[in-house]
């Protein structure tokens, strides 16, 4: 098992020094610099500040150094934001992100499993289809229009809903409050929800069919023992491999949700940097990314050969 | 042969044809109400978007100030203005046609829906069935390959490619197509490598067809069935993400639009004109639900084991 995991470990690092090497050469392909500003410096100065971050040596010369920083732990300055490393950005900004992503993850586990398990339990009936019906929205509307929508219902127009009256503020952080989080978790999970609840229903009906859980049920145990003790754990395992999968594409929810409530977590960060040429703050979210995505498709492995005797050691 | 004799050689032999698989898909096909409905709705949305400078009297780019923001005059809530006739979806913040302009969206986003997929499935499709073909160790670079890049962030890549390159419109298709060729390649090489074992492979490689001539003639129309139902789930998948990248400002530039830009500038205006934000966001979910219901349909009708 150890020798296995530190055998992964090792095969993620050719896909994150890859992720680097490409992300460097295209920002660097790309034409305009960081400080290509709307008042031209006059050029001794520009010389100096380009010698300054070392960007008048040759191309590959700059990778290396970069590189070389890079494995001492060392993201390099921020081009744009003066006074502050990209370290101290990320650190900045990633928990912010970290909370959000973290919380529409638990919503979405919680939810979807729950939702899925009860449409396998109710194949065919209405049950079953409403569940489904709203997945399949949950699937095609996207994070950029839902966002949008929920804002119109739940902060400007403020839905009653059973004598509560919702009135979310429709922008801003404030600090991580419930009443600011509801609705970025809320919209990143929607999507993972849908997945997640499809997922689990079509292997729970799978499992029900098989001959252990008839076994279980010929034996007399409770309904619920069956699909809790038996089903479920059987069940869950194709959601152990979408694990990886849902933590990508929560990240990407993010960039749109940030932007739109106003977030102020490294996926704002990305798109700003980018747009700015920001070249270092653009490589340490991408390896930030990379890293937490290698990193979570790994954890998904260990927990599936821990669950599944069967793939353990192959 | 007297005409009678011929007569009866016609009707048994109409009795007898026999009904090819792709037949018979097809009937399970159009069974499928869904489905159907999906590729009414669908081709609907496809001519409106094709004829759209013929549908309204309005040009796409029309400025018109005595409109601006104005709902519908058929919008039951309360608006500063009514767009007055013509206007069916209202007008948007100068004074644009909102109806000409989600049809004029429509036209981006299906074309680049369609181009994109079609770079995916070019790459898709040869990259895996050369390597399920070869096997091996061919087979274990190339997949490995697939692997590595599957684990890349990709829509970071995109959004770096799209920024840098100053939003270019051509540059889209290519880098969309670039993404999700991943999936395609890993089903067809699945395919090839169960397609190569059958009889017919080995007569055509006795008869001594060139390998290239095997994977183009031979195996590449024998897997086209699971391609088929991928290819209509990957052009809802390019649309979104040609309206994510649009949403974020990075893809179509004005005065031309798309469903991603229009949702942009409805979610900016969405208090005082909703109109702004539910038209576009409407026929994108439509349509998006059209390729999902057709894309169920196929795979139902090309797959019966699957029930």
């Amino acid at each position: 098992m150890i020798g296995y995991a530190l055998k992964r470990f090792l095969g993620a690092l050719p896909t994150l020094f890859i992720i680097v090497t490409v992300a460097f050469f295209m920002m660097r392909a790309a034409p305009g610099g960081p400080f290509d500003a709307a008042r031209k410096l006059p050029p001794e100065i520009e010389r100096n500040v380009k010698a300054a971050y070392n960007l008048d040596k040759p191309l590959i010369v700059q990778y290396g150094i970069y590189l070389e920083r890079l494995a001492q732990g060392d993201l390099g300055p921020s081009f744009k934001n003066k006074d502050f490393t990209v370290a101290q950005l990320i650190g900045i900004g990633l928990p912010v992100s970290m909370r959000l992503g973290l919380l529409a993850m638990a919503l979405a586990i919680s939810l979807g499993v729950s939702l899925g398990v009860w449409a396998a339990l109710r194949q065919n009936q209405w049950q079953d289809y409403s569940v489904m019906t709203v997945a399949m929205f949950g699937i095609t509307v996207p994070t950029f229009v839902t966002a949008p929508l929920l804002t119109l219902l739940f902060g400007v127009y403020g839905v009653h809903i059973f004598g509560l009256e919702f009135n979310l503020p429709v922008g801003g952080w404030n600090g991580g409050a419930w009443r600011n989080m509801a609705l970025p978790v809320v919209v990143l999970s929607l999507p993972q929800i849908a997945i997640i609840a499809r997922l689990t229903r079509g292997s729970m009906i799978e499992v029900l069919r098989s001959n252990y859980i008839r076994t279980a049920r010929a034996k007399g145990l409770s309904a619920n023992a069956v699909v809790l003790r038996h089903a479920l754990r059987a069940a869950l395992l194709p959601l152990v491999s979408y694990l990886g999968p849902a933590v990508a594409g929560i990240l990407t929810g993010s960039l749109i949700v940030e932007e739109i409530f106003g977030v102020p977590g490294i996926g704002r960060y990305f798109i700003q940097a980018a747009l700015n040429r920001d070249y270092t703050l653009v490589m340490g979210v991408v390896i930030c990314y990379a890293a937490l995505i290698v990193l979570l498709n790994f954890i998904a492995d260990m927990i599936y050969g821990l669950l599944d005797p069967r793939v353990r050691l192959s | 042969m007297t005409p009678a004799a011929v007569r009866n050689a016609q009707t048994l032999e109409r009795a007898f044809a026999g009904r090819s698989l792709w037949a018979d898909a097809r009937a399970r096909l159009f069974r499928n109400k869904a489905a159907v409905t999906g590729m009414a709705v669908l081709g609907i949305v496809a001519l409106l978007a094709l004829f759209a400078p013929y549908v309204s009297r309005f040009a796409y780019d029309g400025i018109d100030y005595s409109v601006v923001t104005c709902a519908p005059d058929w919008w039951p809530f309360e608006a500063a203005c009514k767009a007055g006739p013509g206007h069916w979806f209202g007008t948007d913040t100068v004074g644009r046609d909102l109806f000409v302009r989600v049809l004029y969206g429509a036209r981006v986003s299906l074309a680049v829906g369609f181009v994109a997929t079609l770079v995916s499935l070019m790459i898709g499709v040869l990259y895996g069935a050369t390597a399920g073909y070869w096997g091996g160790r061919v087979d274990a670079l190339m997949m490995r390959v697939v692997d590595i890049l599957y684990s890349l962030p990709f829509i970071f890549f995109v959004i770096i490619l799209m920024v840098m390159f100053d939003r270019n419109f051509y540059l889209m298709f290519v880098a969309i197509g670039a993404v999700v060729w991943l999936t395609m390649a890993r089903i067809v090489r699945g395919q090839t490598l169960s397609a190569k074992q059958k009889e017919y492979i080995e007569a055509a490689r006795a008869a001594g067809v060139s390998p290239f001539g095997i994977i183009t003639r031979h195996i590449i129309p024998n897997v086209v069935g699971p391609v088929v139902v991928y290819v209509t789930l990957t052009v809802p998948d390019v649309i979104l993400i040609e309206s994510f990248l649009s949403f974020l400002g990075l893809g179509i530039q004005e005065p031309l639009t798309s469903w991603g830009v229009l949702i942009a500038d409805g979610a900016n205006t969405m208090e005082s004109a909703p109109w702004m934000l539910v038209f576009p966001a409407l026929f994108m979910a439509v349509t998006l639900f059209c390729f999902n219901f057709i894309g169920d349909g196929l795979r139902d009708a090309l797959d019966p084991k699957d029930h």
